[in-house]
């Protein structure tokens, strides 16, 4: 139920320090994100798919997650050049897509394809373990990274205690309908998942404190220099810049 | 438009995102600045012996909500924020922005420029139905049996108000849009009500010690 797919890999991308890659996910998705011309966001969309190429991901895996993307994405362009008020471009039938919100509609698509692919590409290529330990070293506070760790730790022990759960509820012949009884029995499970959670959590706090833990996780991992670390800094920087760039530039041409 | 709704709830629904792309950089800013602000009080109120507890807890959470119910021929997914609100108070901040930054690494839902926006728009209705509603459940069986109803579909109304404001205050013709969103999401605060009514009772007959915590 719970993928982490991308992680596993031996790609130049896996290999690259995961501050940097933390780091540069951010810039560049925030840039993406502000930016609205169509050459600069058609230019993001195929540096992302370059950067997903580069990583050498599973590309079905890729498509799978793209396509719940554009199942929003396609109401999107159902709802927004309906509802937004301008010009109308075309019509079928009695509905009118005007084209300032045709215009927004594929500016969204491009903006939110490209940021998803690099995400995939730059965040879902490192293990949470790297995450948290890049995260700590990028002077994000200590308690919110054990918490990052603990949880995804424990995702798994409760998914696995969800199933056992729902297993047992399935043998005594519980089929889930619209209807009270159904919602009661969700609502007890779930509140069998958090009384279970908490009494573990107890248990896993004094184990915690039995072994020593005095609030900091030591990684093992020690990020070893790596030329290919810097030439993949100077390239996001570049690519980074030179978007920015441009796109300010566009935009005080058409102010 | 009518037959789009039980769609676009299903798109909307999930955990309440906004995806990546649709805001603009002053919505996108000012929710990172409230859930960095959210955050740090979470953190301040949560010592390092409580930080496993938070942190399975948020599991559970992340967990319980990929459990779809039926909602006639559609199903829901659950959202539980009331409920998280309800055993974590302001702590619900820093364990909300974990289980979406979960999220997004597993599935891709939302993003890194939307994470402050959507931790704002899960976690502030969750400590609105803290202070709201935590004293409300504990008293005659009637009253306690509307205060939880009442934590369950507010939490996700605000959540789903929170999210047209949102996207009314990046552009202001996405009022309809947003109109739409709150209407589709009627369904799911119904369930979230029911559900949050038997979770609690559940609670208080199983694990009493969880609802009594005074955390701040």
């Amino acid at each position: 139920m719970i993928p982490e797919v991308f992680a596993g890999g031996n790609s130049v991308i896996h290999s690259i320090d995961p501050r940097i890659k933390v780091v540069s996910a951010l810039v560049y998705s925030l840039v993406i994100a502000l930016s609205n011309s169509f050459i600069i966001l058609l230019s993001a969309l195929a540096i992302s798919v370059a950067l997903v190429m580069a990583a050498q991901l599973d590309t079905r895996e890729v498509l799978k997650r793209l396509t719940v993307l554009w199942g929003f994405i396609l109401l999107i362009w159902m709802l927004v050049p309906l509802t937004y008020p301008g010009a109308t471009l075309f019509r079928i039938g009695p509905l009118g897509f005007s084209s300032p919100g045709v215009f927004l509609a594929a500016q969204i698509s491009l903006k939110s394809t490209a940021i998803l692919l690099s995400l995939m590409a730059l965040l879902a290529t490192m293990s949470i373990a790297a995450m948290g330990h890049a995260l700590g070293c990028l002077g994000i506070p200590d308690k919110l990274v054990h918490l990052l760790l603990i949880t995804y730790r424990y995702v798994f022990v409760m998914e696995q205690e969800y199933q056992r759960l729902i297993r047992a509820m399935k043998i005594r012949g519980f089929k889930p309908g619209t209807n009270l009884h159904s919602y009661q029995s969700y609502a007890y499970l779930v509140g069998m998942l958090f009384v279970h959670a908490s009494a573990r959590a107890d248990r896993v706090s004094k184990a915690m404190k039995c072994r020593g833990f005095t609030g900091r996780f030591h990684s093992l991992r020690q990020f070893e220099p790596d030329p290919r670390n810097r030439l993949f800094t100077v390239f996001m920087v570049f690519i980074i810049i030179l978007l920015a760039t441009v796109e300010v530039w566009i935009q005080t041409i058409h102010s | 438009m009518v037959f789009l709704i039980p769609e676009l709830s299903k798109f909307f629904r999930i955990d309440m995102h906004i995806s990546e792309g649709v805001l603009n950089a002053p919505v996108l800013i000012s929710g990172a600045a409230l859930a960095i602000a959210g955050t740090a009080i979470g953190l301040k109120q949560m010592d390092y012996d409580r930080v496993a507890h938070v942190g399975v807890l948020s599991a559970a959470f992340f967990v319980a909500s990929l459990i779809h119910v039926n909602v006639g021929p559609s199903s829901a997914h659950l959202v539980l924020n009331g409920m998280l609100g309800l055993l974590l108070g302001w702590t619900a901040f820093p364990a909300i922005l974990v289980a979406l930054i979960l999220q997004s690494i597993f599935f891709q839902f939302g993003g890194i420029t939307t994470l402050g926006v959507n931790t704002i728009l899960m976690a502030l209705p969750a400590v609105i139905c803290y202070y709201a509603f935590r004293k409300l459940i504990h008293r005659s069986p009637m009253l306690a049996m509307m205060g939880s109803f009442a934590c369950g579909f507010v939490s996700v109304l605000l959540s789903a108000l929170l999210l047209g404001l949102a996207l009314v205050f990046t552009e202001k013709n996405f009022w309809s849009l947003s109109g739409l969103i709150v209407a589709a999401n009627l369904p799911v605060m119904i369930i979230e009500g029911i559900i949050t009514v038997f979770c609690v009772a559940f609670l208080k007959k199983v694990h009493p010690e969880m609802l009594n915590q005074e955390i701040s």
